[in-house]
């Protein structure tokens, strides 16, 4: 299939592993900072085809797992009403809440539809104006120009019974986060391409210099993979800092203008809590004061709804990349995806569902 | 493939019943008009024809397969298919997976009150045809109705018996480190076309599902390579993978698959891509997998090739001795990673 399988073509995959292979003279941690490509690793068996001296550290580029706890039961809250019909992507209906999921919550008799996109959201809240509709507008700045086009769109057409609930972070914050972590282990990242073809690469400069780090910009195939890991690695060998782009076939270095100009328009950065990681300042986004009429959060009153972890899940320290998922003492036996301790075993984007479906040993 | 050659108007009344009421199925006149006018209308077998209770059958010499299924699919019409057809094809690979010659079905139908009759008779032309087309008869039957809101408008059971021929044994217990893995065509397709329909996700596509009666390809390889023949499976909900998992966990040795070697329709391939779905775990209907000892595998590749329904099969494995009750499959990149049964459905991501 075009445009699919010359990613996966097996001879330069070949090409790339042995010239990775070559480069490398001394071990070296980097991460890969979003789920699809952890995936994308695991997935295609990469992980176990690199040198044993590089360390593939898991980053918390996955929108499900880092959506705090207390979003998921103020979701479930918002879900249970009996005038509201809640629509979500399909990853977030398995994600466990204090108490229950939303795939329960729907079973048990909630209006809960998933929708393949939030402009789904606003047509359904135009076919039943009777019905308040909810979009849960998660993850990071992918997604934020289709939600923040939602918004627009229902504010033309001038909609009353349609709201989000946004959970919106941001990549640079939580580099930076795990950066200033004293025990990190990461020494380079591989940057997330589809966040970059939307933002550009102009915010990654300024933390490559701070922090004298290298950062490749990536894309999923396989083989962008493991030319990132070439390119990052050529970097660390040579002692560079700097951000390099790998996926210029979709990334420019200013991003995507017009909808960098949409999430301006919609959202501002605001702080926001990591599940697992906790508050960071800056690192969200939120409805602009002249949007707050699309705010569930507010539409709802479940903004006062908190919660508290699970002890027994480190999610945290997963998603922060201090610990493998298969290191996690409830790895497999009190966490799987029937029974999810935390969101990464049950994300398509989670490290422990990589794992746990693709690489499991016993 | 089965179309029906004509599809005649329904003979019950429609001016009088338009759609399905609880008295149909209440037992009194008009349950007899409905099975008279409908069931008996579209199934032509002896056995149906008397009436009875039950059906009385002549069965050839050798074992009883025995199989039942039942069916909720929506939507209930569907490119390639329906609910009707679906029933009968289901249940008659069940029976030819098991090393049977499908015989006879029974059909059982619970309706919900207000099913359009013009529905319930194109289903039951429909279950017509592809039992013409696959060789069984359906011999005795049920019909319930329900109050609206109890039932999704209808669902259908349907039961099959079949015989195995004498010394034919295809079960899990039988692979063996060596054997070759095949799979008579692409998969996927049925899952993608009807996931193609469902609310909310409506994309174009020119696909149709692959629902198919297989047991003409049973047949040929259990003639040709009898008991050399040690599995067969149609992988259905949970798709190849999941198949896989159950054949190598009953049997306590290790599958291995080459991701590139699975034939996968590009419109299919695509539709998995975008919405970020496996194609190994999404639902076939007119596929089976064949394990047979490896020494045969040209010869079952070459049979399954020469019948329309296996045109395009392929060798996509092999069993190993190695890791006892797990799949693997080797990446297009050359790596390889654990495929694992699915839990819970396959739902879209976010990006």
């Amino acid at each position: 299939m075009r445009f699919v399988d010359e990613y996966r073509d097996p001879v330069a995959a070949e090409r790339l592993l042995a010239a990775i292979a070559s480069t490398i003279t001394r071990p070296w941690s980097i991460m890969e900072i979003c789920g699809g490509q952890t995936h994308t690793l695991v997935r295609s068996g990469i992980d176990r085809l690199l040198p044993p001296a590089l360390t593939l550290v898991h980053g918390p580029g996955c929108p499900v797992c880092v959506t705090p706890l207390e979003m998921i039961d103020r979701a479930i809250a918002i879900a249970r009403r009996p005038e509201v019909t809640f629509t979500s992507f399909g990853d977030m209906l398995r994600v466990p809440g204090s108490t229950t999921d939303l795939l329960a919550v729907k079973a048990a008799g909630a209006d809960v539809r998933v929708v393949y996109s939030p402009l789904d959201a606003v047509r359904i809240a135009q076919r039943e104006p009777e019905r308040q509709v909810v979009f849960f507008a998660v993850g990071f700045e992918t997604t934020a120009p289709a939600n923040a086009m939602a918004v627009w769109q229902a504010h033309r057409l001038g909609l009353r019974n349609f709201s989000l609930l946004v959970s919106h972070v941001l990549v640079p914050p939580a580099m930076e986060a795990i950066l200033a972590t004293p025990d990190t282990r990461v020494q380079g990242f591989l940057a997330a391409g589809h966040v970059c073809a939307v933002m550009g690469l102009r915010e990654y400069e300024p933390i490559a210099a701070r922090y004298h780090v290298p950062i490749v910009v990536t894309g999923f195939e396989p083989l962008d993979l493991l030319q990132g890991i070439l390119m990052l690695l050529e970097l660390l060998e040579a002692g560079a800092v700097g951000v390099r782009n790998q996926y210029a076939r979709a990334v420019q270095p200013d991003g995507n203008l017009p909808a960098r100009q949409l999430i301006a328009q919609v959202f501002e950065v605001t702080e926001r809590k990591w599940r697992g990681i906790g508050a960071i300042p800056a690192s969200g986004l939120g409805l602009r004061t002249e949007f707050r009429a699309y705010d569930a959060l507010h539409r709802f009153g479940v903004a006062d709804i908190v919660a508290t972890e699970p002890a027994d899940c480190h999610a945290g320290a997963v998603l922060q990349g201090l610990l493998r998922p298969e290191a996690c003492p409830a790895f497999g036996t009190r966490c799987t995806p029937e029974h999810p301790l935390g969101a990464p075993m049950v994300s398509s984007e989670g490290a422990c569902a990589a794992y746990f479906h693709y690489a499991r040993t016993t | 493939m089965s179309k029906p050659v004509f599809l005649p108007a329904c003979p019950l009344p429609l001016a009088d019943y338009p759609t399905v009421v609880l008295a149909h199925g209440g037992g009194g006149k008009l349950s007899k008009q409905l099975v008279d006018d409908v069931f008996l209308a579209a199934y032509p077998s002896p056995e149906l024809a008397r009436l009875h209770d039950g059906a009385v059958l002549d069965l050839p010499n050798g074992r009883l397969a025995f199989s039942t299924d039942s069916y909720v699919i929506t939507p209930r019409f569907f490119p390639g298919g329906d609910i009707g057809s679906l029933a009968v094809y289901g249940t008659v690979n069940d029976l030819a997976m098991c090393g049977a010659r499908p015989v006879a079905l029974s059909a059982a139908f619970i309706l919900e009150e207000g099913f359009p009759m013009a529905d319930l008779w194109r289903i039951a032309v429909s279950m017509r045809d592809a039992a013409a087309h696959a060789g069984v008869r359906i011999v005795t039957g049920d019909t319930k109705v329900v109050e609206r809101g109890q039932a999704d408008g209808i669902f259908i059971n349907t039961t099959g018996v079949g015989c195995v021929p004498p010394g034919i044994e295809v079960a899990p217990p039988r692979i063996r480190p060596g054997d070759a893995v095949l799979i008579s065509g692409p998969i996927a397709t049925h899952g993608i076309t009807i996931m193609s329909l469902r609310a909310g996700l409506e994309f174009e596509t020119t696909l149709q599902s692959d629902s198919a009666p297989l047991h003409r390809l049973t047949a040929a390889l259990i003639e040709a390579l009898a008991g050399d023949v040690h599995v067969l499976r149609d992988p259905t909900r949970g798709g190849v993978a999941s198949a896989l998992n159950e054949i190598a966990q009953s049997a306590g040795q290790g599958i291995r698959i080459e991701e590139a070697a699975v034939p996968v329709q590009d419109e299919v391939r695509g539709a998995c891509e975008i919405l970020g779905f496996d194609p190994l775990y999404v639902a076939n209907e007119g596929k089976l997998i064949a394990i047979v000892a490896g020494a045969r595998a040209a010869e079952a590749l070459a049979i399954l090739r020469r019948d329309p329904l296996g045109a395009e099969a392929a060798v996509i494995g092999a069993v190993v001795a190695d890791h006892p009750g797990r799949v693997l499959a080797r990446s297009r990149i050359g790596g390889s990673r654990v495929v694992d049964m699915l839990s819970g459905e396959q739902l879209p991501r976010i990006c």
